[in-house]
């Protein structure tokens, strides 16, 4: 038989979790828990860098790539939520008051890595660099993924929640097994971590220690229902004890701190340490989509207190204090914004080119014959029409 | 019991092998061809597998590519999507018809649509291994014929061999598909014998070809997988009351071979459809309807169904009233209206 020439790339040796093999049944009572979780267990506390002591060691750099990104992605989500006003986009679930975990989440990444975003994480794709058309293209309707994912590396944008937690676990198992040190970084919310995938795909992520990072935005809401509603576990980042996974808590709304947190699971998973699990506490500012009403739901006060806790304004406020960033900064960053947005508009006025015959064109590698016949019960259809 | 030695000719004398023998022949061939295929799922490893298909394959080529999963259908469809988006072509093994259920969000939503939702950027080849169907004395939620669902799901490829020979062939086709494949293995078949030798084991079978197993002029026997013994048998009777049954088996569910179907009603003019399924809403309707489409003005009588009963699958010792046999088929043969045609 032909060997595989592929070089498996190793994992670390667990020292805090004993092989599978020794974990084994033993009678009670010399039965013990298999690890100790305490290693495992999230912070106390959301962990914050912007207006603590630790941002004095910031790098001005990145620091001011996030803000940048920042400015331009609010502009980016107020500008999506106007082309629904317009009839240009069929939906969109905003993630405005989110930009720091979209930003951060993209800016981690190496080049060969992979993101898996869920519908409202178009923001992370473009951060990552994918045309913002591309990217909307499933939220215009024109078709379901506008941009090759492998291309980008970007998995399509996926709706049903937590779905693609387990895609990201197989893609990060079979680079391992490849032998190439890629990441991948798979993004959920707060009302996604209920699913069963998203049990399922932590549960395979820690037992092959792949190279995965889970990022759950708790931004409060799954439409409607608050996350009281959702669960009972101490925070969702206590779910990864479980697993047999560190858990992280991090304030979702400090560009820096769900940076910093972020670039420490992926440099984890990348050495073989397997995956990490990051709740990231956050506010959607936005209703679920514009079709949504959230004042059924929630109050102004509750909303006002987030909107003082702006992931823009604290990293706006926090390098402007540090002298990183000054009234030219910002004009720049918010000229930048601008343009995208007007580039954007324009691109999205234009009527998207379709042709109704593509229905047929991908479903298999070769059209089965029952499907020529309906491709060409349209066709006629069409020139029908075009006689009409 | 049919055997499959009807076309190849070997030169070196054919040892008996089980249809689960051939399943795993062609999962090693396949292996030791193609470094990205990989087998996954509950039990394949030290085990190999509860039918014993995998048996062998973990000594051979490790547990990096024949991996014995958490027990969870979903993680295990979803994690192989995962797998084949970076390139690997995943053999997921589901331990019985009815303990696939979990997987079918994955299965609907993402492997039967990944293909289409990208325009073709990226695929989905898999095989996704179903034992399926009733008559090995299976208790509750072990001998579900899960068939018509996995067929109303468009991007997926059905397909389910009756003989030795079609097993290796048609997983090999089905391995080698760019394509997502729905493989349902017969579990009353699997321990089948057939002259069959391992070691010139039979050519690829193209995934879309149905094949006349018994020509006949009378009427025509449309079935596939585990029924086609019985219809098999059902003709071998049918000869002392005169008739000539000609027997299709299938082999692939879709894409659905009108045209050998067609071809074959239009010479006998009578046809009946025969699957352990469900009746209502099973694959039965679909294929009497396709046949009437195409063969009309061929036909003598209308087309019959002859399935199982639109129950859940019962308790193992009440199931042999439940699976079509072959005095149900003949008494459907009897009903094709015999005085009225020629």
């Amino acid at each position: 038989m032909k060997k595989s020439t592929m070089t498996v790339r190793p994992v670390e040796p667990a020292q805090d979790l004993p092989g599978a093999a020794a974990y084994r049944p033993v009678p009670p009572p010399a039965w013990k828990p298999r690890t100790d979780p305490a290693p495992l267990l999230p912070d106390s506390e959301p962990h914050r860098v912007l207006g603590t002591a630790a941002a004095a060691r910031l790098d001005a750099g990145l620091m001011r790539r996030l803000y940048a990104e920042l400015v331009r992605g609010r502009r980016y989500n107020t500008q999506a939520t106007a082309l629904t006003k317009q009839g240009r986009l069929a939906v969109y679930p905003s993630s405005t008051g989110q930009e720091a975990c979209e930003v951060a989440a993209a800016l981690v990444l190496e080049e060969r890595d992979w993101l898996f975003p869920s519908y409202r994480d178009t923001l992370a794709a473009v951060v990552r660099g994918l045309d913002p058309v591309q990217a909307l293209t499933l939220l215009r309707g024109d078709w379901h993924t506008g941009y090759d994912p492998r291309e980008h590396r970007i998995a399509p944008l996926c709706t049903p929640l937590a779905t693609q937690l387990p895609h990201a676990v197989g893609l990060a198992h079979a680079a391992r097994l490849k032998g190439d040190d890629v990441v991948a970084l798979a993004m959920v919310g707060d009302g996604g971590t209920s699913e069963g995938d998203f049990h399922e795909a932590l549960n395979f992520a820690a037992v092959w220690r792949a190279p995965v990072v889970f990022l759950v935005q708790n931004n409060g809401f799954a439409i409607s229902v608050p996350l009281a509603k959702q669960t009972a576990a101490p925070s969702l980042a206590h779910k990864a004890v479980g697993y047999g996974m560190p858990g992280r808590l991090v304030d979702g709304n400090d560009a820096a701190a769900v940076h910093e947190v972020l670039a420490e699971a992926v440099a984890r998973a990348r050495r073989g340490g397997g995956p990490t699990l990051v709740e990231a506490v956050t506010y959607r500012m936005d209703a679920h989509t514009n079709a949504d009403d959230a004042t059924r739901y929630r109050g102004d006060a509750e909303v006002e207190a987030w909107r003082a806790h702006d992931p823009v304004q604290l990293m706006e406020r926090e390098l402007t204090e540090r002298g990183m960033l000054d009234e030219d900064g910002v004009r720049e960053a918010r000229e930048a914004a601008e343009t995208m947005a007007a580039e954007l508009r324009e691109r999205m006025n234009a009527d998207p080119v379709l042709d109704p015959m593509d229905l047929f064109a991908h479903v298999y590698a070769e059209k089965t014959a029952h499907l020529r016949e309906q491709e060409a019960l349209l066709r006629a259809e069409l020139d029908a029409e075009d006689e009409r | 019991m049919t055997t499959a030695a009807t076309t190849t000719v070997d030169a070196k004398p054919a040892k008996p092998a089980t249809m689960a023998q051939a399943l795993g022949r062609a999962l090693r061939d396949a292996m030791a061809e193609d470094p990205s295929v990989h087998v996954m799922g509950e039990d394949v490893g030290a085990l190999g597998g509860v039918f014993r298909v995998t048996d062998g394959l973990v000594k051979e080529f490790g547990e990096d590519r024949v991996t014995d999963t958490p027990l969870a259908e979903a993680g295990i469809l979803g994690t192989a999507v995962g797998m084949a988006m970076y390139g690997l072509r995943p053999v997921v093994e589901m331990q019985f018809d009815a303990f696939a259920y979990p997987a079918f969000e994955q299965l609907i939503s993402h492997v039967a649509r990944m293909r289409n939702r990208t325009r073709g950027a990226m695929p989905m080849p898999m095989v996704i291994r179903v034992p399926y169907g009733g008559g090995i004395g299976g208790v509750e939620h072990h001998s579900d014929s899960s068939e018509a669902y996995y067929m109303a799901t468009p991007g997926l490829h059905v397909v389910t061999p009756a003989t030795v020979e079609d097993a290796y062939g048609l997983m090999r086709a089905a391995i080698a598909s760019d394509d997502p494949v729905v493989f349902l293995e017969p579990k009353r078949l699997y321990w089948s014998k057939a002259a069959w030798s391992p070691e010139a084991p039979a050519a690829v079978e193209p995934i879309g070809r149905a094949v006349v197993r018994r020509s006949g002029r009378s009427a025509t026997l449309i079935t596939y997988g585990p029924s086609l013994p019985v219809c098999m048998e059902a003709a071998e009777a049918a000869e002392a009351e005169g008739w000539d049954l000609e027997v299709v088996d299938l082999r692939s569910l879709v894409p659905f071979d009108d045209e050998t179907v067609a071809a074959s009603v239009r010479r006998t003019g009578r046809a009946v459809v025969v699957h352990e399924s469900t009746g209502f809403g099973g694959p039965g309707g679909e294929i009497a309807a396709r046949v009437t489409e195409r063969c009309f003005h061929h036909l003598e009588a209308p087309v019959l169904r002859v399935a199982g009963f639109d129950i859940p699958y019962p308790p193992p010792m009440l199931e042999r009233h439940h699976l079509p046999g072959v005095d149900r088929v003949l008494d459907a043969v009897a009903r094709l209206q015999w005085e009225a045609g020629s």
